[in-house]
């Protein structure tokens, strides 16, 4: 242990925690920071110490200097005042270069309240900048169709580069150009289309103020739901459920789904469905795909596919294992296909007057809504994807107090699902989901207890071994891309062999998607969701997909065979080399 | 050529070296060895004189002494820089030690019919000294030579750097020689230590502490990394080092490989030194060839190889974390201190950094003795320091003085004074991030804490000296330019807090600042200092806090009264027509560009300011000295 002082508290630490670390032991110290993040659910610390705000006067060996306290280890005997005269004033004259080199449009900026520079400058009392000059002007990118890139509000904290390149090992973000015109940006500053960015918008979710968010798609929801020749449907994934909650005070895991129904009527959504059918449909393809697949033994491992951005981690990262994953649609893009075909038959409404809107954790639904591959005669199968915050936002701008609504339930027939696919929402869920599927298929017999912890949880590689009856199923369950990566290449080397992995690009699953209610690097916030999406499964009267009757009367009615002529032509797609 | 037979031992170094000593019998002249030539003529081959056609004097010299049939007899050969490099290209002639400067290629013929056959120096080539107009034919009688000791530069301008053999003539590798025969690593430590040798690169950190806390750190791997991306403008110690004495950088960096436990040396030197690249190559393949670097160097089972790592060229990447990073593929940016290279550097190995002109020292203080190398310079500032001498000086070039030499000593007899006989007003040092010293510092002993007491630094030890010609405020916001291109960017206080000290310097010299802009700068530069990240962002205030501090009215005589004392603000100035001098030639209206000269043929014209661009065409044009500059 080593001895220290702040602001004369004798505080005893372990050697190698830094002065914010050790500042946080002491009552009523606080250290503002900015650059600084702590992802401690993935063991990832960003601390660049580029921002500056959270310097210290530390004393060691009779020499007093400032120094930032998230990077600096404490030594023995360090005496640390966290608020001296010319720490505060060195801290504010920092801040306010920062704010001198931001455009001021708090009022109009998407992340208005939620910006951290913002609340910093709330926290200071800044009210006029004592030093002012030359700002940037950088386009803004808006070029990708999901992640809007404003470079003019970057303060270089490196977060997003860090979430890119270490966490996600996509390496799409990175310090660029020098001095002043220094930012954080794609290779020769790059539209990101033009880059391997793969939408998975890690990097939105950690970026303090607005230099990264999403591509808000809602005026076209709201010019639609006005249009009275357009029926407007709606699908909510599984994982904004658990979050929504948290834009209206409500603990993170708390069940939404409801509430969230009710609210999506009263913005005039002809009808109001669950992705979670797409999700179980999902299931009943993929299952009977894997089935196939491993009696053959051919062309192993089945990859999943639901994960958009996994989808264009592989295609542009892997492009030797693009044959690889399994040949299924997200349950997003199965969903919308349906929707278009199935159910607009039913209703009588052409696919071109039929507007679907997704409502998704994910910037990178954006993307795979508008992939070619999803379009039938120019017509998409999804038209506009919402994310969760998006839709928080909807219900605000409408005045819908959603907290105070009662439940509604989803309509027929595409609202229909089973425990099974809520848990979509969670790293592992389509794993378990499959396997619970597969398992009564192979051995024909019910699977008592449909909890399969052993692919459940946060840890970012997982494996396991389900017995089907003599036929030992090897499986893998990987989310965030860095994990992915190294369990591809093990996969390409030959290091392991499995029969099926499921990959989701975001860490922990897309409870924690580009589009999700901000954490501000709680990751225990995440664990809450989860909770939360096992607890929904855990309380539902059916558990495996097949058992979904909407789904079987969609085969019967529809669709034939899972794995069939029509559904193939409706519910797969091909990868593609990029 | 001489064979390159491998040597095997410390016993076969020295033996080598005997066998070795007639190359440089005409330069050294020592006694009972003899050399095969009659005469060396030694033509600087250092970038500044290669630029002024040393190559071609050399094959111009080497042509004249065929035609004479002398080739056998005297031979040409390029060596490392000298130094004095205002005048150069510099010939010497040995054994008589006859100092040519500003030879051209068609001197060749005179200098080999009039000095080789003819016995007879040529005058007109000697050094001239610019207050006696005497001509000096040796160097040590040369004011610019004179207070100098090269210990450092000790083998630039003696050996020719393209041959191995001539630097173990001159005794090189003998200090590892010794090192790896009768030394422990702690040994070596010790020496270093007591030696006082510290930092050359600009922080001045005690080289055995360094070496100490790599060689205690645990790494499967260590490094041994040499800093030669020399940034700062103007100076070129580092490169004249390489260039010249190549070998003197390798051994020092085999004997920290011996001393840290490292295998691997890295040189990262920038990609703008080609000739320095090529002498460090040629002299790594002839070092691996005798078996000076590869595996068990001289038989002790030291396994010890370098190569080279080419940078680009960023300023920021002489900073040593920043400098690793670079060398890892990332982009060169610095991190954080704590943990430092020596504990987790390259690769996360303990790697030890240590600028050139640091190592050139070495093989010295471990051939010499730390008590030698101690017993020069001052209590805490020992041993001697190269300067880069540029600006408004007579002798502008390359000099290495002991530690505790006055400015003053450096401007005036070294450096020959004011160039064009000006008043001397400062001198800079420390290059960019350094600070001005004045007229009253110039009795001031050079040494790390002297330099830093009165607002500058050490630095690297680049000097540029300026005269009242100079306009302060200009000074201070020509070095802020330098570190805003250069800062990487990575912390707010270097990124946009120079930004706005150099937007308020602007205001300054527009003569558009407001009242209390100086206290503007004095805090925000102190914040700068304090908060930045890395040494760049810590220093780069310097250059605006001491010319504050020192040339304070000059400030306030651009702020209060529009003035540039100097009148080398372009905005400041303001043309006149001086009535009584004026007599209508319309001259100065016909010439301006801005049309803002008006008045009829033969009557006083008048400068409309509001609209003057400040060309000074019309001061050119008028052959009446009716204008006037206010």
């Amino acid at each position: 242990m080593a001895n220290i002082t702040i602001n004369n508290t004798a505080v005893d630490v372990e050697p190698g925690q830094t002065i914010l670390e050790a500042a946080k032991t002491v009552d009523g110290v606080y250290i503002p920071t900015l650059c600084h993040m702590n992802l401690e659910g993935f063991n990832v610390e960003h601390r660049v110490g580029s921002c500056r705000v959270c310097m210290v006067e530390a004393e060691q060996g009779g020499r007093k200097r400032m120094v930032p306290a998230c990077c600096t280890p404490i030594a023995d005997g360090m005496k640390v005042v966290t608020n001296t005269p010319e720490v505060i004033q060195a801290r504010r004259i920092v801040l306010e270069l920062m704010l001198s080199d931001h455009p001021f449009e708090c009022l109009t900026c998407p992340k208005n309240q939620g910006c951290e520079l913002q609340a910093l400058a709330r926290e200071f009392g800044v009210e006029h900048l004592s030093y002012t000059g030359a700002q940037s002007t950088y386009p803004v990118d808006v070029s990708s169709g999901g992640i809007k890139r404003d470079l003019n509000k970057c303060i270089m904290c490196r977060r997003c580069e860090t979430a890119c390149s270490d966490i996600q090992t996509v390496k799409t973000l990175t310090g660029y150009g020098r001095g002043f015109n220094a930012v954080v940006a794609s290779p020769e500053m790059m539209p990101l289309k033009n880059t391997n960015c793969v939408m998975c918008g890690q990097c939105v979710n950690v970026c303090p103020t607005a230099a990264l968010t999403g591509i808000s798609y809602t005026k076209k929801v709201w010019r639609d739901l006005a249009n009275p020749k357009k029926t407007v449907v709606v699908q909510i994934a599984p994982a904004v459920r658990v979050a929504i909650g948290e834009a209206f005070g409500f603990e993170p895991g708390t069940d939404f789904t409801g509430r969230m129904v009710a609210g999506l009527r009263k913005l005039g959504f002809k009808a109001v469905f669950d992705t979670n059918f797409g999700a179980d449909l999902t299931i009943m393809e993929e299952a009977t795909e894997i089935i196939s697949r491993v009696t053959k033994g051919e062309n192993l491992p089945v990859l999943t596919s639901c994960c958009p951005g996994w989808v264009n981690f592989l295609e542009f990262q892997f492009p030797d294992l693009v044959n690889i994953p399994s040949s299924c649609k997200s349950p997003q893009q199965m969903w919308g296909a349906i929707a278009k075909s199935y159910y607009a038959e039913k209703i009588g409404v052409k696919p071109g007057d039929m507007t679907v809107v997704s409502i998704m954790p994910c910037q990178a639904k954006k993307y795979e809504a508008a992939r070619p591959e999803f379009k039938h005669n120019g017509v998409p199968d999804v038209d506009y994807v919402v994310t969760t915050r998006e839709l928080a936002r909807m219900f605000t701008e409408a005045g819908i107090d959603v907290a105070k609504l009662q439940d509604e339930a989803f309509d027929d027939p595409l609202g229909e699902s089973t425990g099974a696919a809520v848990i979509f929402g969670a790293t592992g869920g389509v794993m378990e989901a499959a396997l619970r599927t597969a398992y009564e298929w192979v051995t024909k017999k019910e699977l008592k207890d449909v909890n399969l912890t052993a692919v459940r949880g946060m840890e970012g590689v997982r494996h396991a071994e389900i017995d089907l009856d003599g036929l030992k199923l090897k499986v893998a369950v990987a989310s965030g891309l860095g994990n992915a990566r190294t369990l591809l290449e093990k996969i390409q080397s030959g290091e392991c062999q499995y029969h099926v992995i499921e990959i989701m690009a975001c860490p922990g699953g897309c409870i924690n998607g580009g589009g999700q209610p901000l954490i501000h690097a709680d990751t225990h916030i995440l664990e809450q969701r989860i909770k939360g999406l096992y607890s929904i499964d855990a309380g539902s009267a059916k558990r495996k997909s097949h058992e979904n009757p909407s789904i079987q009367k969609l085969y019967r009615e529809f669709l034939g065979e899972p794995g069939g002529h029509k559904a193939h032509s409706l519910l797969h797609t091909i990868y593609h080399k990029r | 050529m001489l064979k390159m037979e491998k040597i095997n031992t410390h016993a076969e170094l020295l033996e080598r070296y005997e066998a070795l000593r007639h190359l440089l019998a005409l330069r050294v002249r020592e006694d009972g060895v003899k050399s095969e030539f009659d005469r060396d003529i030694l033509v600087c081959g250092g970038t500044g004189c290669m630029a002024s056609s040393s190559n071609a004097l050399v094959e111009n010299l080497k042509t004249a002494l065929a035609v004479h049939g002398l080739s056998k007899k005297v031979q040409v050969l390029k060596t490392g820089c000298f130094g004095f490099c205002e005048k150069g290209p510099i010939v010497l002639v040995q054994p008589e030690n006859v100092f040519y400067t500003q030879v051209t290629p068609e001197d060749a013929k005179v200098i080999v019919e009039e000095h080789i056959l003819g016995g007879k120096q040529v005058e007109r080539l000697l050094y001239e000294e610019p207050i006696s107009k005497k001509r000096i034919p040796e160097s040590r009688e040369m004011p610019f030579y004179k207070k100098q000791m090269r210990i450092a530069l000790r083998n630039c301008g003696l050996i020719n750097p393209e041959r191995v053999a001539e630097a173990i003539a001159a005794e090189g590798f003998q200090a590892l020689g010794k090192v790896l025969t009768e030394y422990t690593r702690e040994q070596v430590i010790e020496i270093m230590l007591a030696s006082g040798l510290r930092g050359r690169g600009g922080a001045g950190f005690p080289v055995g502490l360094k070496w100490r806390a790599a060689k205690n750190a645990a790494g499967a791997e260590k490094f041994i990394i040499c800093n030669a991306d020399e940034g700062d403008p103007g100076a070129f110690m580092d490169r004249s080092i390489m260039e010249g004495d190549p070998c003197s950088v390798l051994e020092a960096m085999a004997i920290a490989g011996y001393c840290v436990g490292s295998e691997q040396g890295i040189i990262y030197i920038r990609a703008e030194y080609p000739l320095a690249i090529a002498r460090l190559e040629m002299a790594i393949a002839q070092c691996r060839e005798l078996g000076l670097l590869g595996k068990n160097i001289l038989g002790t089972g030291l396994n010890f190889d370098v190569r080279l790592q080419l940078g680009a060229g960023a300023f920021v990447c002489g900073e040593e974390t920043a400098l690793l990073c670079s060398i890892e593929g990332k982009r060169g940016e610095p991190t954080t201190k704590p943990p430092f290279p020596a504990e987790k550097g390259l690769w996360d190995m303990p790697s030890c950094v240590n600028n050139v002109e640091t190592l050139a020292n070495i093989p010295a203080i471990i051939l010499k003795g730390a008590d030698w190398y101690a017993s020069i310079g001052t209590e805490k500032s020992k041993g001697t320091k190269v300067f880069a001498l540029a600006g408004r000086i007579n002798n502008v070039g390359l000099v290495e003085v002991p530690m505790g030499t006055t400015l003053r000593e450096i401007v005036f007899d070294i450096g020959g004074g004011i160039r064009g006989g000006g008043e001397f007003k400062a001198v800079q040092t420390g290059g960019p991030s350094g600070g001005c010293i004045t007229k009253e510092g110039l009795d001031t002993p050079i040494t790390y804490e002297n330099l830093t007491a009165i607002g500058s630094m050490m630095g690297s030890g680049g000097m540029i000296v300026m005269d009242e010609r100079t306009c302060m405020v200009d000074i201070a916001k020509f070095y802020l330019e330098f570190t805003l291109d250069e800062s990487c960017g990575k912390c707010t206080p270097c990124r946009i807090g120079n930004k706005r000290l150099h937007e308020l310097l602007t205001t300054i010299t527009e003569g558009k600042a407001e009242d209390d802009v100086i206290e503007k700068l004095e805090v925000l530069g102190e914040v700068i200092k304090k908060t930045s990240l890395c040494g760049l962002g810590q220093t780069s205030p310097n250059p605006v806090l001491s010319t504050i501090k020192y040339f304070r009215e000059e400030y306030e005589a651009h702020i209060k009264d529009h003035k540039c004392p100097a009148g080398v603000c372009k905005n400041l100035k303001q043309y006149w027509v001086v009535d009584e001098k004026c007599i209508g030639c319309t001259a100065c209206a016909r010439n301006c560009p801005a049309k803002c000269i008006s008045g009829k043929t033969k009557e006083i014209h008048y400068v409309d300011q509001s609209k003057c661009i400040k060309c000074g065409v019309c001061f050119t044009k008028c052959k009446f000295e009716a204008i006037e500059i206010r």
